[in-house]
């Protein structure tokens, strides 16, 4: 045999010589295609042109996050917390909540109710984003198109106080018998089903917002769904919002309080819910403000970042299912249940992202009383973490049961990280304490919510979130007739109370009735209390006054400014 | 020629179709309600919103009614973000997860082929032994983990040097591009490397190669007509599907890098039951990809003249 003609070394190096050219070549078609990309990519640019700083002190404006793309920006629709950001700086209703979480004058200059009627003056100087005067038909045809069936607003139901609302929402009576009237320009007037004394409350939240009708029709039913497909009655107006990518709101000049706004501008310059971009993000200088996860905050103090932490209002407990034939109807095995299972540790052991607290009632510790917190007016009754009275319960139960072992507890929980380790405490717990299996039904987040209406569980990871800052917004959850009470528990007591909290007009006696329907679900052992959520999170230190809060927008920068000395 | 295109665009039309029923059926068995939310609606509110979506009708009937919708091309409205037409979000999100995807491919092309020539010339030396090694992590490691670690180090590079020399997240010009892309093209290009080395390999051993080199061409052209344009066949033949599945997969790039792509829209929509958007993106991503392999297809024959006889 021959050696092979080729031993390629010659060749080889010529071959690399071709590699180069082909690399130099690569490296030009690279570049041109960058040149073509990036004008293609100006079309779908954000605002800010995308490196801009956190804080722009020139132009006095600072740059923010959202965690999603806002889902609807239409007051009469549905109102998540993401819009509910946005809207709460770009929209006011007649009243609204200040700095401290009081109720204050909004469009509506004065205001009086008196029994079921309440009568609204609107400001002179309330003005639209283009200009226009807001009126009480702007009002009068936001809440009337809200209840309108063929609207399908999801959050029709807030308006239901207002007489027959709910009729014509169902279709059986006409959407002008609904009590609310446009008396003047300036003058609103609401008729109620019955007097209620948290109306006031009400009407600061977002479906209650004026919708200008003219402009409404000139768009086409796109209405909200750009930034210029919809006018704006707040301190802000809303200049541009690339979908998923950027939201621009500059101070509107027709605002009736310029001294308000503090700021000319906010860009949400970034929409995603990825934590650790939104720390690299705050790390980098480009947002003024980040939530923090357990793991981080140790750096963040190493780092000696500005910290904070607020509550966001939700409540988050286990639900029993009460339908006839499952073992949770027994009163006993869900006393066992409460007392086997400790929901500091679930806290602090397990959960252990800052800002949770154990949650001791269906009434977080934050809500007010009549004077003070409801907690401190009425203290939730506690049980103590106790596995030997909890076995004696479970004994019962099985007496009264008529069973010599409990069969396994389907316990339905949606998807989340935190309800996923939830699950995995109790079912453990269950387990070490009491011996009974727990089989974990872990569904998408809208799944969980439609085997919690036709009643597939044992228990449920179920939560609440308020409305409006008044403890009803939590109280009614267990009424007979609430379609949000998915475990079908029933106590005519308990009914009674919640109509006290609904209709009574003497704040003491409405407290006390929540006061009692907390120790009713704690005698009944309805509920298994988790965690109230919160956050903890790093401001930029030259940005001061950013509101986050419990009820109206979660993050408010209405009253936020830059500070340059205080560094 | 024109008959084989037109048999395979109706093989693709008959594809898609079947796409959009299997999709159709398949989602409305999927548990769960896409009306429910948080808030429980009366029964009356439930029924407006299912009027208003055309959910009251029987399955049958929507079907018909989706696909004559679908022929007209119009896909309908969001269910979660109710005033965006289905329609609007994917011409709106689209062009950007696009943008993203080809500019992922160029690189992973451009990064494929060149590497893998460089191991098939330098084989069992040391440039081969390294770039194979860093072909391996690029393949076993998911594009989280790049894209998270691709962020880091911008920051840390940002921090190093006082100013930002690349944007760490978000959308809007070429610099905030470069990173996502690397990170998205980073698996298709090690996967390109070892398929251009191993089809380099077996070509420098052909009988036309060598009868080339006892012709006494020159190397350059050896290496141009022969090697290059052979090995790169079954490169092509995988970067059509390639295209479509980087500009259809990069979900966790786009949330990483606050990237308004379609690709999130894409899951999301399936973790909130959006019925629209769901069968929206999964039409269109479908019709995409049979479309790029018919593409491919059409430009293999053009590359190849011998597939052109069938």
């Amino acid at each position: 045999m021959h050696k092979p003609i080729d031993s390629n070394e010659g060749f080889n190096r010529s071959a690399s010589r071709q590699l180069a050219l082909y690399g130099v070549g690569a490296v030009l078609a690279f570049v041109l295609l960058m040149l073509g990309l990036n004008s293609a990519a100006s079309l779908t640019s954000t605002s800010t042109g995308g490196v801009a700083g956190a804080v722009d002190v020139e132009n006095n404006e600072i740059t923010a996050y959202l965690r999603q793309d806002p889902p609807e920006l239409n007051t009469m629709g549905a109102a998540d917390a993401v819009s509910g950001i946005v809207l709460g700086h770009v929209m006011e209703g007649l009243l609204r909540y200040d700095e401290h979480g009081e109720i204050v004058a909004g469009l509506a200059e004065r205001w009086e109710i008196e029994g079921d009627t309440a009568t609204f003056w609107i400001r002179d100087n309330a003005r639209w984003s283009n200009g226009e005067p807001i009126t009480a038909h702007d009002f009068e045809f936001a809440w009337k198109t809200t209840l309108d069936p063929a609207t399908a607003s999801q959050y029709a139901f807030i308006l239901y106080v207002i007489k027959n609302a709910a009729a014509a929402n169902n279709g059986e009576l006409s959407i002008d018998d609904v009590g609310v009237r446009a008396l003047d320009d300036k003058t609103l007037q609401v008729t109620l089903e019955q007097p209620i004394a948290y109306f006031e409350k009400m009407v600061a939240f977002a479906t209650f917002s004026p919708v200008n009708e003219a402009f409404f029709n000139s768009t086409n039913g796109r209405f909200a769904a750009e930034a210029e497909s919809l006018l704006y009655s707040g301190p802000f107006m809303m200049t541009s919002w690339v979908h998923g990518a950027s939201l621009r709101i500059e101070k509107n000049p027709y605002y009736w309080d310029q001294s308000r706004a503090k700021l000319d501008a906010i860009n949400f310059a970034y929409v995603t819910e990825d934590t650790n971009t939104l720390l690299n993000l705050f790390k980098d200088g480009r947002i003024v403000q980040v939530d923090l996860t357990a793991e981080m905050l140790e750096g963040a103090m190493q780092q000696g970042w500005v910290l904070d932490r607020f509550m966001d209002g939700s409540v988050f407990f286990i639900d029993f299912n009460h339908r006839d034939g499952r073992v949770t109807t027994n009163k006993n095995l869900r006393r066992a249940m409460v007392l086997a299972q400790d929901a500091n540790e679930l806290v602090n052991s397990v959960i252990k992202l800052p800002g949770y607290v154990p949650a001791k009632s269906l009434f977080p510790a934050w809500m007010r009383g009549a004077s003070r917190t409801l907690h401190e007016e009425y203290p939730p009754p506690e049980a103590p973490f106790n596995v030997a009275l909890a076995k004696e319960h479970l004994e019962k139960a099985k007496q009264e049961l008529g069973l010599s072992e409990i069969p396994p507890i389907i316990l339905l929980a949606d998807t989340s990280p935190v309800a996923t380790i939830s699950a995995q405490y109790y079912q453990e717990t269950f387990k070490k304490n009491l011996g009974l299996d727990i089989v974990i039904d872990q569904q998408i987040f809208r799944q969980r919510l439609a085997k919690m209406e036709s009643g597939e569980f044992d228990i449920v990871l179920s939560g609440w979130g308020p409305d409006y800052n008044d403890p009803l917004t939590f109280g009614d959850y267990y009424a007979s007739w609430n379609l949000n009470n998915r475990g079908h528990y029933r106590n005519e007591r308990l009914d009674e109370l919640v109509r006290i909290g609904q209709n009574s007009l003497d704040n003491e006696e409405r407290m006390a009735a929540f006061g009692e329907i907390q120790q009713i679900l704690f005698d009944e052992s309805v509920l298994i209390g988790n965690y109230e959520r919160g956050r903890v999170y790093a401001t930029d230190p030259r940005v001061k006054g950013i509101l986050r809060r419990a009820i109206g927008a979660e993050t408010d920068y209405t009253y936020a400014y830059i500070d340059l000395d205080a560094q | 020629m024109w008959r084989y295109t037109l048999k395979r665009l109706l093989q693709g039309l008959v594809t898609v179709w079947f796409i959009a029923t299997a999709t159709f059926f398949a989602m409305h068995n999927v548990p769960g309600d896409p009306l429910s939310g948080e808030r429980a609606a009366t029964p009356e509110i439930r029924a407006n919103l299912e009027a208003r979506y055309g959910l009251d009708q029987p399955l049958a009937t929507q079907y018909i009614i989706y696909l004559e919708n679908f022929i007209k091309g119009d896909f309908g409205i969001s269910y979660t973000q109710r005033n965006r037409q289905v329609n609007d979000i994917i011409r709106e999100h689209f062009p950007v997860s696009a943008t993203l995807g080809i500019l992922a491919v160029m690189f992973a092309a451009m990064g494929g082929v060149l590497f893998g020539a460089l191991t098939a010339l330098f084989r069992n030396r040391l440039p081969d032994t390294i770039i194979m090694f860093m072909v391996i992590l690029g393949i076993s490691v998911p594009s989280f983990v790049f894209a998270a670690l691709g962020q880091l180090l911008l920051v840390n590079i940002n921090d190093l040097l006082g100013f930002s020399i690349l944007p760490v997240a978000g959308w809007g010009t070429v610099s905030h591009m470069l990173m996502p892309a690397l990170v998205l093209g980073m698996g298709t290009m090690a996967y390109l490397t070892r398929l251009m080395r191993s089809s380099m390999l077996e070509i420098i051993n052909s009988d036309y190669v060598r009868t080339a080199k006892a012709k006494g061409l020159p190397p350059e052209r050896i290496f141009a007509k022969h090697q290059l344009r052979n090995a790169i066949m079954p490169v092509i033949t995988v970067l059509g599907p390639a295209i479509a599945a980087i500009t259809t997969g990069g979900f966790v790039v786009e949330l990483v890098f606050a990237i308004p792509g379609l690709g999130r829209y894409f899951v999301q929509a399936v973790q909130q039951l959006d019925y629209t958007v769901i069968m929206g993106t999964t039409v269109f991503y479908g019709a995409f990809l049979v479309f790029m392999v018919i593409l491919v297809d059409l430009l293999y024959g053009w590359i190849d003249p011998r597939v052109r006889l069938q």
